[in-house]
C-alpha cells in the first residue's frame, strides 16, 4: 500500500447536502500524485466527455482541495484549488501556504471533492470525521479581516461546547472568499489568513457560485504514515539546512524583485506593461524593510524560509492599512503596472485587493488595462462611474478594484477579467482594445516579461503553458528543466512550496517523494510519463473549453501583442520578441510534448500514454 | 518545591514568532515519533493572521497543576523543574488544565492523558530549531528567582497583547 496518504477524500455535495467519502486506487495515486494532477485526472473523468458545456460558475462544476503526499512532511505547507477555471475554461492547479492541507490530512482526508450549489450562503466545518454544512447568512458580505475574525472565534466556540474535556483549542485552518468571490468575479481568490491566495484559475468565483463562503478544518490526527521517517528527518533538515543559508530569500522573501526585476532585468509590468523597466529608488526594498515591514519573517507549516512579511502603514493617507510584504507579484502588479511606486501606496491598493477577496495579479492586471484605455481616451471617466485611473492614483485604484468586487457599474464588465471584458469594451466601443490586454487564454499574464531576455521565462513559456499566464507553470525546453511547466507539476501535485525546492538539487525532491509514499520516481520517469499525461488531460480540457469561449492555438498559442512591440526604454531599449523565432521554438515545443503542427495532442502520444478516451473526444479538434 | 535546583527555563520572545512552527513538527516527532501538530507539547495558536506565538508550560513557582491532580500523576522533576506525566496514573480529568492560570495543559488527541512540556529531559528539541532558524523565540537560560508564572496566560490574553503591539488600535478589530 501507497503510504504518505490519509487513504480519502471527502466528497460533499451542496445541492443534496449529502457528504461521503470516497477513496482512488494506488494506481491512480501513483500516477497523478495528488493536487494539479489528481485535479486534472478527476475533472477529465467526472466532466470529460461533456466538458464543453461545462459552465465553470454553474452547478455541474466540482471544486476542488486537494492535498498531495509531501504536504505537510516537505517544509512548506500548501494545499491545491482546481476545478474547470472561470478564467481559462481549463485546469489550472492553483496553489495556496497555510496550515488548512495540513490540517485536512491530520483529519483524515487527502482532500475535498465540492459538488452542486448551496441553496444560501454555507460554510463547512470539518472535525475530523465529523462534516457539517452550516449557515454562512452571518458572514456573506463580509470582507477578509472580518471573515476571519468571526470564523476563527465562532469555530474555536463550537470546538469548546462539543469537545469540551480537551482543554484549550487551536483555532480551525480557513480558506474562504471575499465578496469578489461571492459576487462570482472571475478575479476572485480562495483565500487564507488574509492576504495568502489561490488566485490563478478564478476558483474565488467557483466558490461563490457554490454558495461556499468557506471552510473551517481541524484535524487532530498524525500527519499519516510514511515508508521512511528517518529518510523524511534528514530530508526536512537538509532542506532546512540548504535554506538558513539563503539570507536573500529569507530576508526580503521575493520583496527585492519589486525593484531589482524593474531596473535589472527590466521584465517588470510599468503602466500596463507600455514599459518593463524603471529605476524608481523609491520602490527598493530598503524603503519596503525599513517603512512598511512590521514583521519581517512569516511563514507556514514547517517553512525554514518565510519569504512572507507582514506590511502595515503607521502614518499618512493610507495608514491602518494591512497586507503581506506584497511580494514582488503584487509589488509589480498593483505597484508598478499601476505607475505607484511608493511602498505606501502599494501596500493600500494589495490590502483593498485582499479585504475584497481579488487577486492582486489577475485584479492588477485589469486595472492597468483600464488605465491604459483610459490614458488613450478610449474610456472616460463617464464610463468609469466617475472615476479617473490616472497612473499613480492609488484611490483611483482601489475606487475601481470596489466597483469590480461588487460588479457595480463598469464593475460589471471588468469583473469578467482582462481578455473577456476587452471583448465587450472592443465591442461597446466599436474600438479593438485587444492589442492593450496582456493576458494569455483568459489568464493575465504573470509580473515576468520575456522581451528583455534577462528573467526566466522563456518566449513562448506563457504561450504554450496549458496554464496559459500563468508565472508559475511556464512551458521550457529541456522538459526536465527546472523551470519547465512538467517540473512545476510535481510541486503543484506533491502538494509543496517550490521556493524551498530552489536551494537543493531537484532530485531531493523525489527522494522526498520516495521516502514517504515508498514509491521509486525518477525524474525521468516523472517527466517522460506521469507529468506528460497530466499535461495532455490539461491541455485537452483547455482546448476543448467552452461553454462561453475556445481558444484555437494558432491564434492562442501566442504572447500578448503588447509583447511584441520593441522595450521602449531601460538597458535592454528595443529588444522584442521575434516572430519567426517565436513559431521556431513554438514548432519544437510541440514537437516534445507530443501535438500535432495545429497544437493538438496526438493519438501517438495519448495511445502511449494510456489516454484512449482523451484521443477518441480530442478527435473533432483535429 | 523547586528551589535552589539546577533547572532550566525556555525564555520566550513570543513577538518574534514566524509562525513556521517547526517546533510543534520536532516536538511531536521526538514524543509520538510522527509529525502530530495537536500531540505537540508546544502549539502555536495563529487567532490573528501575523500574530503567531508559541504556548507551552511555563513550569509556575507553585505549580498548581501538579497541586491540583488527583491521583498525583503530575510531578516536577528534580533535573529540570519540567512538569512530569506519570501516564499510567493520569486519568484525563483535565484538573490540571482548570487549574493552570495559562490554560496550557491539553489532552492528547487519542489517548485519554494530559500533554504537559517535558523539557525533553533538559535538551528542548523546539528551542534548538528556533535557534537553527535564527527565530531566537525560544532560548534556554538557567532557572533563576523570577516571576515565571506571568508567563502563563490564556492564548485569548497573548493573542490580543500581541495583536495591538504589532497592528496597534488595528489590532483590536482584527480579533
Amino acid at each position: 500500500m501507497i503510504r504518505g496518504y490519509a487513504g480519502k477524500f471527502l466528497e460533499v455535495d451542496l445541492s443534496t447536502k449529502n457528504i461521503k467519502e470516497v477513496r482512488f486506487s494506488d494506481e491512480v495515486l501513483m500516477d497523478y500524485v495528488g493536487g494539479r494532477g489528481l485535479a486534472a485526472k478527476i475533472l477529465w473523468d467526472r466532466l470529460g466527455s461533456k466538458w464543453e458545456t461545462v459552465d465553470p460558475l454553474g452547478p455541474e462544476n466540482l471544486l476542488l482541495f486537494l492535498t498531495g503526499p509531501l504536504t505537510g512532511f516537505f517544509p512548506g505547507g500548501r494545499i491545491c484549488v482546481s476545478g474547470k477555471s472561470p478564467q481559462s475554461n481549463g485546469v489550472i492547479g492553483s496553489t495556496i501556504g497555510g496550515e488548512f492541507g495540513v490540517e485536512l490530512k491530520c483529519a483524515g482526508y487527502d482532500g475535498i471533492i465540492i459538488e452542486g450549489e448551496a441553496e444560501k450562503p454555507v460554510y463547512l466545518f470539518i472535525k475530523d470525521g465529523d462534516v457539517e454544512i452550516r449557515d454562512a447568512a452571518h458572514i456573506w458580505g463580509l470582507d477578509a479581516k472580518r471573515t476571519v475574525a468571526v470564523l476563527t472565534k465562532e469555530c474555536r466556540e463550537l470546538l469548546k461546547k462539543r469537545y469540551p474535556q480537551r482543554g484549550e483549542w487551536r483555532e480551525q485552518s480557513i480558506l474562504y472568499i471575499g465578496p469578489a468571490g461571492e459576487n462570482k468575479v472571475r478575479t476572485a481568490v480562495v483565500a487564507a489568513k488574509w492576504s495568502h491566495a489561490a488566485g490563478y484559475g478564478g476558483y474565488g468565483a467557483v466558490m461563490g457560485a457554490k454558495k461556499l463562503k468557506a471552510v473551517a478544518v481541524k484535524g487532530t490526527g498524525p500527519l499519516p504514515e510514511v515508508a521512511d521517517m528517518d529518510a523524511v528527518k534528514r530530508l526536512i533538515q537538509e532542506v532546512c539546512n540548504s535554506v538558513y543559508e539563503n539570507e536573500l530569500w529569507r530576508r526580503w522573501g521575493t520583496g527585492s524583485a519589486g525593484y531589482y526585476v524593474g531596473a535589472r532585468s527590466s521584465s517588470e509590468p510599468v503602466r500596463n506593461w507600455q514599459e518593463e523597466w524603471h529605476d524608481e529608488k523609491s520602490f527598493g526594498v530598503d524603503q519596503f524593510e525599513n517603512r512598511v515591514w512590521i514583521k519581517q519573517y512569516w511563514g507556514d507549516f514547517g517553512c525554514p524560509t518565510t519569504c512572507l512579511k507582514v506590511a502595515m502603514v503607521k502614518a499618512g493617507r493610507f495608514k491602518g492599512a494591512i497586507t503581506d510584504n506584497p511580494d514582488y507579484e503584487l509589488q509589480a502588479y498593483v505597484g508598478t503596472n499601476l505607475g505607484i511606486f511608493t511602498p505606501e501606496g502599494n501596500v493600500y491598493v494589495a490590502s483593498v485587493l485582499d479585504d475584497l477577496g481579488l487577486c492582486g495579479i489577475q485584479t492588477g492586471n485589469v486595472l492597468g488595462f483600464v488605465a491604459e484605455l483610459f490614458q488613450r481616451g478610449i474610456l472616460t471617466k463617464a464610463d468609469l462611474d466617475g472615476i479617473e485611473p490616472k497612473w499613480g492614483d492609488a484611490e483611483a485604484f482601489a475606487a475601481l478594484a470596489r466597483k469590480i468586487a461588487f460588479r457595480e457599474g463598469i464593475g460589471n464588465i471588468l469583473a469578467e477579467g482582462t481578455y473577456r471584458a476587452a471583448l465587450k469594451i472592443g465591442e461597446l466601443k466599436g474600438v479593438d482594445v485587444m492589442p492593450y490586454a496582456v493576458h494569455v487564454k483568459g489568464i493575465g499574464v504573470g509580473a515576468h516579461g520575456v522581451r528583455s531576455g534577462k528573467d526566466y521565462p522563456e518566449i513562448y513559456s506563457y504561450a504554450c503553458s496549458v496554464q496559459g499566464g500563468d508565472h508559475t507553470s511556464t512551458a521550457c525546453m529541456p522538459l526536465d528543466d527546472f523551470r519547465s511547466e512538467l517540473i512545476m507539476i510535481f510541486h503543484d501535485s506533491g502538494v509543496h512550496c517550490y521556493f524551498n525546492v530552489f536551494e537543493v538539487p531537484l532530485t531531493l525532491v523525489f527522494d522526498f517523494y520516495k521516502a514517504i509514499t515508498g514509491v521509486e520516481l525518477t525524474k525521468e520517469e516523472w517527466v517522460n510519463t506521469k507529468a506528460m499525461r497530466i499535461i495532455q488531460l490539461q491541455r485537452a480540457m483547455l482546448l476543448l473549453g467552452g461553454p462561453d469561449l475556445k481558444w484555437n492555438p494558432k491564434i492562442h498559442d501566442d504572447n500578448p501583442a503588447r509583447f511584441y512591440e520593441p522595450l521602449p526604454s531601460g538597458p535592454f531599449k528595443g529588444k522584442t520578441v521575434d516572430r519567426v523565432r517565436m513559431e521556431e521554438e513554438k514548432r519544437k515545443y510541440y514537437e516534445l510534448v507530443g501535438w500535432d503542427e495545429r497544437g493538438v495532442p496526438k493519438s501517438e502520444i495519448l495511445k502511449r500514454l494510456g489516454l484512449n478516451d482523451v484521443d477518441k473526444v480530442l478527435e473533432k479538434l483535429r | 518545591m523547586a528551589e535552589k535546583r539546577e533547572a532550566i527555563w525556555i525564555a520566550r520572545d513570543l513577538s518574534k514568532c514566524s509562525g513556521c512552527r517547526r517546533c510543534e513538527i520536532v516536538c511531536s516527532l521526538f514524543h509520538e515519533k510522527r509529525i502530530w501538530p495537536e500531540a505537540s507539547r508546544i502549539r502555536v495558536f495563529m487567532l490573528v493572521p501575523g500574530v503567531e506565538f508559541p504556548h507551552f508550560c511555563v513550569q509556575c513557582e507553585d505549580y498548581p497543576c501538579v497541586e491540583a491532580c488527583p491521583t498525583k500523576a503530575l510531578s516536577v522533576s528534580k533535573e529540570t523543574g519540567a512538569v512530569l506525566v506519570d501516564k499510567d496514573a493520569c486519568i484525563g480529568c483535565g484538573k490540571c488544565i482548570e487549574a493552570c492560570p495559562g490554560k496550557v495543559p491539553h489532552i492528547h488527541p487519542t489517548e485519554n492523558k494530559v500533554l504537559i512540556c517535558d523539557l525533553c529531559g533538559g535538551d528542548p528539541q523546539c528551542v534548538k530549531v528556533c535557534q537553527e532558524g535564527l527565530w531566537n523565540v525560544l532560548r534556554v537560560v538557567p532557572r533563576k528567582a523570577h516571576a515565571y508564572k506571568l508567563y502563563a496566560r490564556a492564548p485569548e490574553e497573548i493573542a490580543k497583547d500581541l495583536a495591538i503591539k504589532l497592528y496597534g488600535e488595528e489590532g483590536e478589530r482584527l480579533l
